[in-house]
């Protein structure tokens, strides 16, 4: 990346970890300074014990625990700082790769293992009150938009948004990455919430690649400016920067909920790691293009701000005490889930009775069951 | 009894607004639906009567329309979507098929989505491309949804209500050139479940089967034949998916001659499912092959050639007389 296209972008932290706020990043200063150290170290712990939880999972799929695994490995810091920037009120609608979020919000991420080992396709009910409002995953790319903006139309249509009470007013928030731009779902989503002027905001993960694709093939102009066509105002942030990614997200939440309509945040980060574990980017990148971003890690830049901030090496050590914990934790219930009864692909395809269900799950018991009687499973 | 009489589409409107009287989560979502109307007046009246918040007029993006109704259904509403003709509901077909049909299954029956999507469909209105086209079979194919069709103004007003407060998402294939017809509607008792397959004009020598504007072409055949001495048992399938089989065996028991009859090209369709379980489950009471009646394999014709295309009362009693012949 040119550097000149990083100059506008909100950002808090140099990637060596200094404080250097840019010029764009004052109207998000209040934002940043109401976070204490303890958010700031809680911020990097989560980001760290996420990046771990990844590695685990990436190891459990090259050992054959998982089908599939998505990484989230470079794009800790354009999660973990908008995922705290959501209120306990607020909706979030994830494309597939916001583990860190899922994890802040409050669902076990033992539940996304369980979607990529193959035993379910949701994993965890979004309606939990502990579950924070996360929904569920959604694959195909940019469907999601549109859930969150009819979600976002149901909050405008209930009155539960713009009352003048920041810890009720409700407000939704969309990922999706560069990639699903593209999508005409994407584009639908954001003339719906204009039209309606949802408290919604759009969060673009750009990392850089859809696949094999770069971002330069899904549009011709920064993303942040995406919806600008459609009335919707755009702001572009270090998405590795996790102060930055935070005061954005935040206050574009905080002008959703008041009554300000949707707005669209272009994080600028890097997939560090492989699309999924199907992949291989060696194919279609670079190593000095990988370099470049690792140089400018999300973790590191935020270890060396608490560092120069006083932080004790025995916090880090904590910290990654923590995230092994958790990952072995992670391994061990991995291996101990149980693969879902056959009889359950018939729950929850219809809510009301429906005659087919009961008739084919029937014949599948009842043909289980014929093995049974001859003496011996099959 | 309270007896009115009205055409399907009237039927339809006052099915709608006494399910929005019924229901404050219930919405109305499309194009043109609110101040127009729709353009076929469906939706005339309600806007006025509920709000701009109830009865949307939507930008024109059916992805769109479909994909926020599923966003509504997740906060609690149930939305009524109409899809203005039938050749312009592919744009939501991800949204229809990968995300509202299974929404449900993927969340483990934690969400509900009770979205009806209205579809007029069908021929005989002289329209242009996309206007005529009888698609159900894409909607039948996929696990999660309920698929159903009215042919009479009775059921119009009942099965919209009923689709409304069905938990599932249901597909509601409006039969357009049964838009205008009046017939009875008792509005006092619907008489028939959602689901329920029912004989229309008993007979004994052919059961003849059909849905939607289908209906009265066969009930049309049925009067030729009795002329001619046949009696033909009609029977409205209403439910596409699910399919009440009770109705239509039983009456292919007692015959032992079916014929099945749609706008819809055969081509793995709705008539060919019918087909392939009637003769598995009545197959010892047959006495011919259950033969089909449908459009071409083709696309929908200019209007100019939709009366060759779709099936009338002569091609149906074309195919009673092959039934017969065995």
């Amino acid at each position: 990346m040119a550097d000149e296209t990083l100059d506008p972008m909100v950002q808090f932290l140099t990637p060596e970890g200094h404080y250097a706020p840019s010029a764009s990043a004052e109207e998000f200063l209040p934002y940043f300074q109401r976070l204490t150290e303890a958010d700031h170290r809680k911020f990097y712990k989560d980001m760290v014990v996420i990046r771990r939880f990844d590695t685990e999972a990436t190891n459990l799929q090259r050992q054959g625990q998982l089908a599939l695994w998505v990484p989230s490995h470079g794009q800790e810091g354009a999660q973990v700082g908008s995922a705290h920037a959501t209120k306990k009120q607020d909706h979030i609608f994830p494309a597939y790769r916001e583990h860190a979020i899922g994890m802040i919000r409050g669902i076990d991420v033992l539940e996304i293992i369980r979607v990529l080992r193959g035993l379910t396709h949701g994993g965890w009910d979004p309606t939990l009150p502990e579950h924070g409002n996360f929904h569920i995953y959604t694959l195909v790319i940019g469907s999601q938009a549109l859930h969150a903006t009819g979600y976002g139309m149901g909050i405008k249509f209930d009155g539960a948004t713009n009352t003048g009470n920041p810890d009720t007013d409700q407000a939704v928030i969309v990922y999706f990455g560069d990639g699903a731009t593209s999508q005409g779902d994407v584009s639908e989503a954001l003339v719906f919430a204009a039209s309606y002027q949802t408290p919604q905001v759009f969060f673009v993960q750009n990392n850089h690649w859809a696949i094999s694709v770069p971002v330069s093939t899904q549009a011709r102009v920064p993303l942040y400016k995406r919806g600008e066509g459609f009335g919707i105002p755009g702001v572009q942030v270090d998405g590795n920067d996790v102060f930055a990614s935070y005061a954005v997200t935040a206050k574009q939440l905080d002008d959703a909920r008041s009554g300000k309509g949707p707005s669209l945040i272009e994080a600028h980060t890097y997939r560090i790691g492989a699309h999924t574990s199907s992949d291989d980017p060696t194919k279609y990148r670079t190593d000095a293009e990988l370099e470049s971003w690792i140089a400018r890690d999300p973790i590191t830049r935020m270890e060396a701000f608490l560092r120069n901030s006083g932080a004790p090496q025995s916090f880090f050590d904590e910290v990654h005490q923590e995230a092994a914990d958790f990952a072995s934790d992670i391994r061990r219930r991995t291996v101990d889930l149980k693969n879902p009864e056959p009889a359950s692909m018939f729950n929850h395809v219809y809510t009301d009775p429906h005659p087919l269900m009961e008739e084919q799950s029937a014949w599948l018991a009842n043909y289980e069951a014929s093995f049974d009687e001859q003496g011996g499973g099959h | 009894m309270a007896i009115e009489n009205l055409p399907l589409g009237k039927a339809i409107n006052l099915g709608l607004r006494q399910a929005m009287l019924n229901d404050p989560k219930v919405i109305l979502m499309g194009e043109d639906i609110g101040t127009l109307g729709g353009v076929f007046r469906v939706t005339e009246g309600l806007k006025n009567e509920f709000g701009a918040d109830r009865v949307l007029d939507t930008p024109l993006a059916e992805s769109g329309i479909v994909g926020s109704a599923i966003g509504l259904a997740m906060r609690g509403y149930r939305p009524v979507i109409e899809i203005q003709f039938n050749g312009f509901v592919y744009p939501a077909f991800d949204q229809i098929t990968s995300q509202l049909a299974k929404l449900t299954n993927r969340h483990e029956g934690a969400m509900q989505f009770p979205v009806v999507i209205r579809i007029p469909y069908g021929g005989h209105i002289g329209a242009v491309e996309h206007h005529q086209e009888s698609n159900e079979a894409y909607f039948l194919h996929t696990a999660g949804l309920r698929v159903v069709s009215p042919s009479n103004p009775h059921d119009a007003y009942w099965m919209i209500q009923e689709a409304i407060q069905s938990n599932d998402p249901v597909i509601f294939f409006e039969p357009m050139s049964r838009y205008w017809p009046k017939a009875d509607v008792d509005t006092s008792a619907s008489n028939f479940p959602l689901h329920a397959s029912r004989v229309v004009r008993p007979g004994n020598d052919v059961t003849v089967i059909g849905h939607g504007a289908m209906v009265s072409v066969l009930l049309q055949a049925a009067e030729v034949a009795a002329t001619e001495g046949m009696s033909l048992e009609v029977i409205d399938v209403r439910s596409l998916s699910p399919i009440d089989y009770a109705p239509i065996l039983e009456s292919v028991r007692k015959t032992g001659r079916c014929v099945i009859a749609q706008e819809a090209p055969g081509n793995v369709s709705l008539a060919s499912e019918l087909a392939a379980t009637i003769t598995e489950k009545a197959f010892y009471s047959l006495e011919a092959p259950v033969l089909r009646v449908t459009g071409f394999d083709t696309p929908f014709p200019p209007a100019k050639l939709e009366a060759i295309y779709l099936p009338d009362s002569d091609r149906v009693l074309d195919a009673v007389d092959r039934v017969l012949s065995y």
